[in-house]
């Protein structure tokens, strides 16, 4: 397998898909000619992100002409995308798409959108149940949306599915700024380093810039190698296009010198969850308080 | 160490380069995106204008930028001063507007109106000449309340809280300093006691009973760190201070957000009717 990713720090137009799926076409071109095979949007791409009401105006299906202009592209390179999913339910997700050849090949519905502090996600979305890894491009690949990613069962049970790779779309907002670099940055890359070098993966985060009602989005995407090195970043506040190669042999290296996922007791894991699970949500539980 | 005994600048420190980015950025994408090109904003001559004054200086080229000076009969000599020489440093456009004729017609019948009411026509004054060069310039209005102020809602609602955008609002005055050094902010600003300036010889600590630094501190605490009553009183603040300033707090709201509508729709501005303030732009 070789792969190069391009991570695009976009700044979408709030709340104009038209526009946004016009620039995702931009970038996918732009990308192709860096050699890219694999083109990563950040979370909510085709919508940007602080929506409130304006996620019902955004709301869209596979099938909507906007969503079919950014899948067309993927003929020239895979594409992840971020957008407002609407089910035939008629229930809003907050969902990222992936694309090759012009065809959809995995769609992950946000597991964990948050709804504390300054985010009120789960007021629109509704929460993704899934939480798979699936295969493309001669790899595998397993996707975390943001918050997603502050729940270590979700990338647990990607690379237990056999995710080599891990992509992040994110929006994460800057603050504080007390330090050299804003306290989520520093956080979020403390937190990738981590997950790359025990799970043994890449990791790709793809984060937005730009501001939106006075919140500031900070970038800094950043591929992480399986030992848990940031191999490259883009700048800070600036749109950039990241590109990078995917190493196989690093995969293979990290794997041989420390096989954690070789000796992962899955089983234990299993079995130990479902104890508790029957505790807190088996007959006569007190349901839901672990304490 | 407990947030109490820690010293003041290291308990609020910031990123000063960081900050100044960020507002900046701020600054250009949330004006640029209204689709304005140009800002205005009133200069005191204290820190809080100052510092905007430098953001905006940084933000956008020197013809897109206003700056209002607008004094009163009794405004500080100084303040009118060190206000023209950080235009003239910062090479800014600047255009002096006495606000003296205005509000003593005003009060011309009622020579006993108190310095309260006087204050707050003396900013709504201003405001009014700001919202009049917006129209003229097409221009956008900065507003210069840092979150002290907010907080504990010292400022005119309508007058010197008015703005279309602020880039210091989560700021608290004793940040503001830091990052007024970090601008190259004159010493003559930086050092002066701050006052509203709306009567001679006024000073915000001498009318709000206690210092910014205190006052910051213990803000800081209650609102950032979230600590509790208990907490606070046990670190070492004052109950009788924690509980006068989270009243201030609390009493102030009404300042910080706009009216309340009553709800007689199935879909209320402001309560079900939500959009982003960037809608559209």
């Amino acid at each position: 397998m070789s792969l190069r990713v391009g991570l695009v720090q976009m700044r979408p137009a709030l709340g104009d898909v038209a526009e946004n799926a016009r620039r995702h076409v931009m970038w996918v071109e732009k990308a192709k000619e860096a050699g890219c095979d694999l083109v990563i949007f950040p979370e909510l791409s085709l919508t940007g992100y602080l929506l409130k009401d304006l996620a019902v105006d955004c709301a869209r299906t596979a099938e909507d002409r906007e969503v079919r202009q950014v899948i067309q592209a993927s003929r020239q390179a895979d594409i992840l995308f971020g957008m407002v999913e609407l089910s035939r339910g008629f229930i809003m997700y907050n969902s990222a798409v992936y694309a090759s050849g012009g065809e959809v090949v995995y769609r992950h519905r946000k597991v964990y959108p948050p709804t504390y502090g300054m985010f009120e996600e789960n007021r629109y979305f509704g929460r993704g149940k899934r939480v798979r890894a699936f295969s493309a491009h001669g790899s595998r690949f397993g996707i975390m949306i943001c918050e997603d990613a502050w729940h270590p069962s979700i990338p647990y049970i990607l690379a237990q599915d056999g995710a080599l790779i891990l992509i992040i779309p994110s929006a994460s907002p800057a603050r504080p700024a007390v330090g050299e670099m804003v306290g989520s940055q520093e956080t979020w890359y403390r937190a990738i380093r981590t997950y790359a070098q025990l799970f043994g993966v890449y990791v790709l985060f793809a984060n937005r810039v730009g501001v939106e009602d006075g919140v500031t989005f900070y970038g800094g995407s950043a591929v992480v190698d399986p030992f848990g090195e940031i191999v490259s970043s883009a700048p800070v506040f600036e749109e950039a296009l990241l590109v990078a190669d995917v190493n196989e042999e690093a995969l293979r290296r990290s794997r041989v010198m420390t096989p954690l996922g070789r000796d992962e007791q899955l089983d234990v894991t299993v079995r130990e969850l479902i104890r508790i699970y029957d505790r807190r949500y088996g007959e006569g539980a007190d349901v839901g308080d672990p304490f | 160490m407990t947030p109490f005994e820690r010293p003041v600048e290291e308990l609020l420190s910031i990123s000063a380069p960081l900050a100044v980015e960020m507002m900046t950025r701020f600054l250009r994408d949330e004006v640029t995106k209204a689709g304005f090109f140009k800002v205005v904003f009133g200069l005191s001559g204290g820190i809080d204008s100052a510092v905007v004054a430098c953001l905006a200086a940084r933000a956008f080229p020197r013809e897109q930028i206003l700056a209002v000076l607008m004094p009163y009969k009794t405004s500080s000599p100084s303040s009118v001063r060190d206000a023209r020489t950080l235009v003239e440093q910062l090479e800014l456009p600047f255009e002096v507007v006495d606000i003296t004729p205005m509000v003593d017609a005003f009060f011309a019948e009622e020579p006993e109106a108190s310095t309260l009411r006087r204050g707050n026509r003396m900013a709504r004054e201003r405001m009014c000449v700001l919202y009049d060069r917006s129209a003229r310039d097409g221009a956008l209005v900065v507003g210069t309340s840092n979150k002290t102020e907010l907080l504990l809602g010292y400022g005119t609602q309508f007058g010197d809280l008015a703005s279309a955008v602020n880039p210091i609002g989560d700021l608290y005055k004793t940040q503001i300093r830091q990052v007024a050094r970090y601008l190259g902010v004159p010493r003559a600003i930086l050092d002066k006691p701050p006052s509203a300036d709306l009567w001679e010889d006024q000073t915000d600590e001498q009318e709000l009973g206690f210092t910014y630094e205190e006052v910051d501190r213990l803000l800081y605490c209650m609102v950032d760190l979230q600590y509790s009553r208990r907490d606070l009183v046990d670190m070492g603040f004052a109950p009788r201070f924690v509980d006068a300033v989270a009243r201030r707090v609390r009493v102030n709201q009404f300042k910080r957000r706009p009216p309340v509508i009553a709800k007689l729709s199935r879909r209320t501005i402001g309560v079900d009717f939500r959009y982003p303030r960037d809608w559209g732009m």
